[in-house]
């Protein structure tokens, strides 16, 4: 593993992400977990804690974490058991946290994704169910809190990684791999700024070769862009520290968007005690074989499994096919364009770029792509069969862009826009000679230059030819058989 | 027609069907007679031990709150029932419930400063179900704080007495379900039995009362103090009364307690009249050790022969983890109050401290001020055998001995059908006398411990009196899911023996 | 294994508890009586037997029922406030918690 060096340290990073699991219902009780509604009229008596109240499971809840399990190759625990996590905060109402401790529901697991061109795996410990607590807010208040509990008792999967990372651009783009695989399978809404998917970092630094170094927790990150900031200035805060001779003390660190910079929190004792045990009320979780091979017969094909297959079955590169499995939706795409085309790599290239391209401006997603996969495959079919260059089939797209088929297939809507614009292709050999013919003839000069090995001059004369053919000529050819005339000559 | 106060409970509602009595004047005679007795002041300082108090009033402090209103609508809402013809089983009979059970339409303190007037939005399941069969809730009893206790004098709103000698403790921490049954105040009470607090007072008080194989009652409702360990049960004069109570209390709450198990209802009134020629009674020489006194342990002895002459086959037995299941239990339900309690903080229900710096002087004050002493010192010890370093050694230790005990009763279960013996190693003791000596406390538990920490159903039924004229219980242990042969092993007893009829002085 | 003061009070700590200097003395002494009566317990041999969670476990299988997830609780804000000590629109008002 190649770790990039910080002025002589290496960095390493653990993740924890909360997601919030996509139910109806909380996880211990029958409350709605739907954002935005006023403060407390989604918390009932057993978010509440009132006397007398017990957690009943939510069986969706464990679904999901199934579903999560085996998305990420994990194992399902056949048994699992709920603890308590004992501490003291106005969000927390029980004054203990419903988690799991010693035996979480999912065990182990990775997760692949591209940091550039480079292949990483970033290893998981565990992944577990447990409640969210609620909200404090402060604004309307001075020296004091109002406390919001319909968030308590929101469902919550938390993953958590090896420390594998050894820079903050390689934690992003983990965590934006974990962020479309919990979004793909559907088990998270994935949106952030409504707190469906938060990250804290664990983030230490040592000299290559040394033990671990104690780490700083940096707890909430819920945008990308901060993530990468609050781990870079983390990280150069510590090496400071080392430098001038100071240890790092464990500890829970906030980020401060504003100033860029992370600070540890005041709590009295960093290393609280939590007092885990098994909770009384909740006997142990069993999950038998049968349902683990239920929930994988009906999962979508995961993006793992169909990045594989894409590569296998369409012969593209492993990049491509991870980058095209970003969504269900992407990759759907990509498939059916790959399969009427039957021009995968093509597809792949139109998809990973124009298209995208051309969505994230709209800021639309594959599954509202204004340009319908037949549509594309079709211009794509056009572009194999040389009728169209890359050039003219990106004028094509352009025309055919949020126009519905009306009746015609799409590959006489193509045409007919090419007739329309009279972007056919020249690939007449003769009157792509001719062209030539005339082009050289007025640059006779150039001829001895290009022959010494003048690439610039050859460009020049190629773009000539496709000036005088209007665009329309077949490069390839106008390149080939301007090379044999002039060898000839 | 007997005074009502002395009817059986199937006796009280036969008269209510048949209208020989309405249910209305059924609930008034009661509540007159609970309120004569329910003249004692609530105590509001959570530090007052029981030296401060004179048991010069021949009140009980039994009772803790009525809603006249509330109870009267009720009845009359029976009267209408019934002379529709739609009287459920146990329509218009009254019942008393303990102060940890949440009712919406009295307030619930669980005998604690903590909870002084707070008003849940809901019923405890167990209440539910009574109502459901028409029973008429009168008012809720005094407790020790949240079921903590064995004497009922770790109350915030004062102890409960002893109704055959005030001067004495009335046992808990259902002190004062057994003491409101005891004067005849209601005709039955709900207790709840964490680690003998139904059996303990009943014995004390010359009641009956019984706690279920645990898992059969809901908790839903039931404010927590041991989660593993916590069962309610029904107090009441008889046998007879008590497995009417039962079979309606029990039952399966499955969307609400996790803990609840998925069995079916049962009438444990089917087997009260069959012979026990034959019933072998496992007697376990642990139960009958030097530290019995003899004044009980003569009265277990006479019961024991009652039972021979009634055909039963007493069969020596063994539990060898007897000692043990008391360092195992006060380990493992202070550990769970520990953290049950932690949700009594100030911030969504309950008492606040009046003044305080910042939120963890919101916290620390709240708690200081609103829990008892007895109470503070179970969540330090809970605290304690769960942090950092002593969770293997005591926590973890204790539940695998707990298995031993459980494992113990099984061995024990395959020479005898039933286990008998004391339930205190003593009668009630003076108020204040244990007061300052928590640890003797706890060791008189002995005898109840074990078949809490196996979730074993028991009961404790009148069977004579000992020192000073009190009354001495005897103790019957079953296997799981045998409340019926307890029931009738002792509604037997009950037909041919008249303990539990012994009236107090003051109560025809 | 006797505790010491500076224990009772971490423990206190931990468990939000105040402790008069006259109330740590009672306690230490009273807890440490009741762990005389606890030792016991740590020379009983256990290597064989695994811990009891639930009662019934002895004699069958306990395991965690699961509910459909539906929603069936309304809003009942002001059913479940009734006895809050300090509210405000709706909120439950506690002193400034220091780190946001």
């Amino acid at each position: 593993m190649n770790s990039p060096l910080i002025h002589g340290y290496e960095v390493v990073i653990g993740f924890e992400t909360h997601t919030q699991l996509t139910t109806q219902s909380k996880i211990f009780s029958r409350a709605s977990i739907a954002f935005g509604s006023e403060a407390n009229t989604q918390a009932c008596a057993v978010d509440l804690a009132l006397p007398g109240t017990l957690p009943v499971m939510n069986r969706q809840a464990v679904e999901r974490a199934i579903e999560f399990g085996l998305a990420v190759g994990a194992h399902v625990s056949p048994s699992s058991v709920f603890a308590r996590k004992n501490y003291f905060y106005p969000d927390l109402p029980k004054g203990y946290q419903i988690s799991q401790f010693e035996i979480p529901v999912v065990q182990g697991g990775e997760v692949e994704f591209f940091l550039g061109q480079e292949k990483k795996v970033v290893r998981l410990v565990r992944a577990h169910l447990e409640e969210d607590a609620g909200k404090s807010l402060h604004e309307d208040f001075v020296d004091q809190s109002g406390i919001d509990l319909n968030r308590a008792g929101t469902p919550l999967l938390e993953i958590v990684t090896e420390p594998d990372m050894r820079s903050s651009a390689e934690a992003v783009a983990y965590a934006k791999e974990l962020h479309k695989i919990v979004t793909w399978i559907g088990i998270c809404d994935g949106n952030m700024q409504e707190g469906s998917f938060r990250c804290d970092a664990n983030v230490s630094i040592r000299r290559p070769g040394e033990p671990l170094g104690t780490r700083r927790e940096i707890k909430n990150l819920n945008s990308f862009k901060f993530m990468q900031q609050a781990i870079d200035f983390e990280v150069l805060w510590q090496i400071e520290q080392l430098e001038e001779g100071h240890k790092i003390i464990q500890s829970t660190v906030l980020f401060n968007p504003e100033t860029g910079e992370t600070k540890a929190m005041r709590t009295k004792e960093d290393s609280a005690d939590y007092r885990y045990f098994p909770d009384p009320d909740l006997p142990a979780l069993i999950i038998e074989q049968a349902w683990v091979d239920h929930v994988r017969s009906n999962m979508a094909e995961l993006p793992r499994a169909m990045a594989a297959r894409f590569v296998k079955d369409y012969g593209i590169p492993e990049y491509d096919a991870i980058t095209l499995t970003q969504t269900q939706a992407m990759s759907h795409y990509f498939e059916q364009v790959a399969k009427i085309s039957g021009q995968a790599k093509m597809a792949s290239n139109w998809v990973m770029g124009e298209l995208s391209r051309r969505l994230n401006a709209a800021h639309l997603g594959f599954e509202a792509c204004p340009l319908d996969a037949l549509t594309l495959a079709a211009i794509l079919s056009r572009i194999s069969d040389a009728t169209l260059s890359n050039n003219a089939a990106k004028v094509v797209l352009e025309e055919l862009w949020a126009k519905p088929l009306e009746g015609q297939t799409p590959l006489s809507l193509v045409d007919s826009v090419i007739e329309l614009k009279g972007l056919k292709q020249i690939n007449d050999t003769k009157a792509l000679e001719q062209i030539i013919d005339t082009v050289l003839a007025a640059n006779a000069d150039q001829i001895e230059q290009i022959k010494a090995g003048k690439d610039k001059a050859f460009n020049a004369l190629i773009g000539q030819v496709m000036k005088a053919s209007q665009g329309k000529a077949n490069p390839k050819d106008v390149n080939d058989l301007m090379r044999s005339k002039i060898a000839a000559l | 027609m007997q005074e009502l106060h002395n009817m059986s409970l199937q006796g009280l509602a036969l008269a209510i069907k048949n209208r020989a009595v309405s249910a209305r004047e059924t609930s008034e005679h009661f509540l007159a007679r609970a309120k004569a007795h329910a003249s004692l002041k609530p105590a509001l300082n959570p530090l007052q031990t029981a030296d401060h108090l004179t048991p010069a009033t021949t009140s009980c402090g039994a009772f803790v709150s009525f809603n006249e209103e509330f109870t009267l609508n009720l009845a009359d809402q029976s009267d209408q029932r019934i002379s529709k013809g739609q009287a459920r089983s146990l329509e218009g009979v009254p019942i008393a419930h303990k102060d940890i059970f949440v009712t919406r339409d009295f307030p619930t303190t669980a005998g604690s400063k903590m909870l002084e007037g707070y008003c849940s939005p809901f019923d405890a399941t167990v209440v539910s179900l009574l109502q459901q069969e028409g029973m008429i809730n009168l008012g809720k009893l005094n407790c020790d704080e949240f079921a903590m206790g064995s004497s009922n004098e770790n109350s915030a709103w004062g102890p409960v007495k002893n109704p055959w000698d005030v001067s004495r403790v009335a046992g808990g921490s259902s002190g004062g379900s057994a003491a409101a049954v005891a004067l005849r105040l209601c005709p039955a009470a709900t207790g709840t039995d964490t680690g003998g607090s139904i059996r303990q007072p009943a014995s004390f008080c010359g009641v009956t009362g019984i706690k279920p194989t645990y898992g059969r009652a809901s908790r839903y409702g039931m404010i927590a103090y041991a989660s593993s360990l916590d069962q309610a049960g029904p107090m009441a004069q008889s046998a007879e009364d008590c497995a009417l109570l039962l079979s309606a209390m029990c039952g399966p709450d499955l969307d609400r307690d996790s803990t609840s198990l998925d069995v079916p209802k049962e009438d444990f009134s089917r087997h009260l009249n069959d012979s026990i020629q034959g019933l072998r009674i496992g007697l376990p020489k642990e139960f009958f050790s030097d530290g019995l006194h003899a004044d009980v342990r003569t009265c277990i002895d006479l019961a024991l022969h009652e039972f021979k002459a009634l055909g039963a086959q007493l069969v020596p037995i063994e539990l060898p983890k007897t000692e043990l299941s008391i360092p195992v239990y006060y380990i493992l339900a202070p550990a769970e109050a520990s953290s049950n309690l932690s949700r009594f903080d100030g911030v969504k229900f309950g008492f606040r401290a009046k003044t305080y710096k910042d939120l963890d002087d919101l916290y620390r004050k709240t708690r200081t001020e609103g829990f008892g002493e007895e109470v503070k010192k179970r969540i330090m010890i809970g605290t304690y055998v769960l942090s950092h370093g002593y969770y293997d050694a005591y926590y973890l230790q204790a539940q695998k001995i707990r298995r031993m005990i459980s494992n113990d009763f099984q061995e024990a279960f395959k020479t005898c059908d039933v286990i008998a013996g004391p339930v205190t190693p003593q009668v009630a003791w003076k108020l204040g006398e244990q007061i300052n000596d928590p640890v003797a406390n706890y060791l008189a538990d002995i005898f109840t411990l074990p078949a809490s920490l196996a979730g074993l159903p028991a009961m404790s039924m009148p069977c004579g009196f000992g020192a000073s004229s009190m009354p001495v219980g005897l103790q019957m242990i079953g296997n799981y899911f045998q409340e019926s042969k307890l029931l009738n092993a002792a509604h037997q007893f009950q037909l041919s023996t008249d303990w539990h009829k012994k009236a107090l002085r003051g109560t025809t | 294994m006797p505790l010491t003061s500076q224990e009772i009070q971490k423990i206190a700590s931990l468990a939000k508890l105040d402790l008069s200097s006259g109330q740590e003395e009672k306690m230490l002494q009273q807890i440490n009586a009741f762990f005389e009566i606890v030792e016991q317990i740590k020379s009983v041999d256990t290597s064989s037997i695994s811990p009891l969670s639930h009662p019934l476990a002895t004699v069958q299988e306990v395991s965690l029922r699961l509910r459909d997830d539906q929603v069936s609780e309304t809003n009942q804000r002001e059913l479940n406030q009734k006895s809050a000590p300090k509210l405000e629109k709706g909120l439950f008002l506690v002193p400034k918690v220091i780190e946001s």
